[in-house]
């Protein structure tokens, strides 16, 4: 159902078992014991970076199958994308299955995105069982957006660490612990900010912009979720957030986090702001949220994936960075 | 977004600028830019007294004596951690040339030997070789007029 302008309220669409696949460092950090499969090497068994995140996707797919007691033929889709130029981490990745596939793109945000198209296609009544997945790897991200890996040239604490991780979840309409009761999707927001090496703040105001949505649509606050998550902001975007929901006068300080801080300890680890990456939302959500939901930590949470829209010759352009943020309820269902 | 929104996203957008510390980093990259020209003099002198090569053999020397040592250390994964602490003091001197090339032909191995060391190797170092290239010309241009 339709709720306010940009929100749909769900009421038969279950979250199943996730698979997280996760690098060396993700593996080190904090929630590494919350991951399927981790890896010690960069190149995960691989022998490219691009293969090596193929690989984690594989992975991640492949647990949330094992997980589920499901086989690919019971598969209606799978919607995900990745960094890649023309996504081909996912592209690529189901050549070797046979599910019907959608690739979509959102940046960062590909992991709310996939959940809000599977969903809506679950809602549709015609499709029964989706998996959304989505991956990222530090070493193909940074030669694509920033600069070869072992270049010397010194990076600013607000640059984000693309997070070597990949994550998948089943949807479906047969009841499980979980529900997805609903979703907004973002606008793309531009705050005129041009500074790719500080993403973080260049994404909080369309974070704020779909959060402000999100209450408004389905006349909710903060205390209404156990927890508030943002995909990546890190903590020079996270510092931003908390400060622009002050100025209108909503406190989210006390229930908000971000998953590119929950993923790795930035005092003990080289991150710079944090993690990010389409890998960090969706490794944090479904590899530990998931759980925390499900061990009744969390009753309702609030995820907000959010995606920079950038590419490197828009950039070089002068252009400003947009940013899109796209929020989904989950909590538990029956009790 | 409604006005309230806006202006607060101007606003907070002006608080949390984040400050970059120029002092300290200006003084790291004075420290580790000298050390490495230290370094390529002590090579210069031992060239010249323990080789006895003439001074500019020894400065040639010298030089490629420190190109295959960025390259080294950017094969070995150290460049870019001293550079995270240097900035500007391990980018400026050769070895910051030889890690920038020495870093694309690594990343581009994966797109074969032509599409990818060739062709990337000077993707960063190109921008250095062109106004190289531009400022000798017009410099030399400028001593040849006034007769120098």
């Amino acid at each position: 159902m339709k709720l306010g302008k940009q929100s749909i309220s769900f009421d038969t669409i279950y979250l199943g078992q996730a698979g997280v696949a996760a690098g060396p460092k993700e593996k080190q950090g904090p929630l590494g014991s919350y991951f399927d499969q981790v890896y010690d090497d960069l190149y995960c068994g691989a022998d490219t970076w691009e293969k090596a995140e193929m690989q984690l996707m594989r992975d991640a797919i492949d647990h949330c199958l094992l997980k589920n007691n499901i086989g690919s033929g019971e598969i209606d889709c799978f919607v995900g994308g990745d960094l890649n130029n023309q996504i081909i981490i996912g592209s690529y990745v189901m050549r070797d299955y046979d599910i019907p596939t959608l690739g979509i793109f959102g940046a960062c945000s590909t992991s709310v995105e996939g959940l809000i198209v599977a969903a809506g296609m679950i809602a549709g009544g015609s499709f029964h069982r989706v998996i959304a997945g989505t991956s990222s790897h530090n070493a193909t991200s940074e030669r694509q957006f920033r600069y070869p890996t072992e270049y010397g040239g010194q990076k600013p604490d607000t640059l984000t660490f693309t997070s070597t991780v990949a994550g998948a979840v089943l949807l479906t309409d047969t009841p499980t612990d979980l529900r997805l009761s609903g979703v907004t999707v973002g606008k793309v927001t531009d705050a005129k900010l041009n500074d790719p090496l500080d993403l973080g703040r260049a994404m909080a105001p369309a974070a704020l912009s779909t959060i402000a949505a999100h209450f408004s649509d389905f006349n909710t606050k903060p205390e209404d979720y156990d927890l508030i998550v943002t995909g990546d902001l890190s903590y020079f975007g996270k510092d931003m957030l908390v400060k622009l929901f002050k100025e209108i006068n909503i406190d989210i300080a006390d229930r908000y986090n971000d998953c590119g801080l929950l993923l790795y300890d930035r005092d003990k680890q080289e991150v710079f702001a944090g993690g990010s990456g389409c890998g960090c939302c969706a490794a944090v959500t479904y590899g530990h949220l998931l759980a925390k939901l499900r061990d009744k930590t969390y009753k309702k949470i609030l995820v907000v994936a959010t995606g920079a829209l950038l590419n490197s010759i828009i950039v070089a352009q002068k252009e400003t960075i947009p940013g899109i943020a796209h929020a989904a309820i989950i909590e538990r269902s029956g009790d | 977004m409604n006005e309230e929104m806006k202006s607060a996203i101007e606003k907070v957008k002006k608080e949390t600028k984040p400050k970059r510390n120029v002092l300290i980093n200006t003084a790291k990259a004075f420290f580790v830019g000298g050390l490495i020209c230290l370094i390529a003099q002590i090579i210069i002198e031992i060239l010249k007294q323990q080789f006895l090569l003439d001074k500019e053999m020894a400065n040639s020397v010298a030089i490629a004596i420190m190109v295959f040592l960025g390259s080294l250390l950017t094969g070995l994964g150290i460049y870019d951690k001293i550079g995270q602490f240097a900035g500007a003091g391990t980018i400026v001197p050769i070895t910051g040339f030889a890690n920038s090339m020495t870093s694309a032909a690594l990343e581009a191995k994966s797109e074969g030997i032509i599409l990818g060391i060739f062709t990337n190797m000077f993707k960063i170092a190109g921008s250095v070789l062109v106004v190289g290239i531009i400022s000798a010309f017009i410099f030399g241009s400028i001593r040849f007029l006034l007769g120098i």
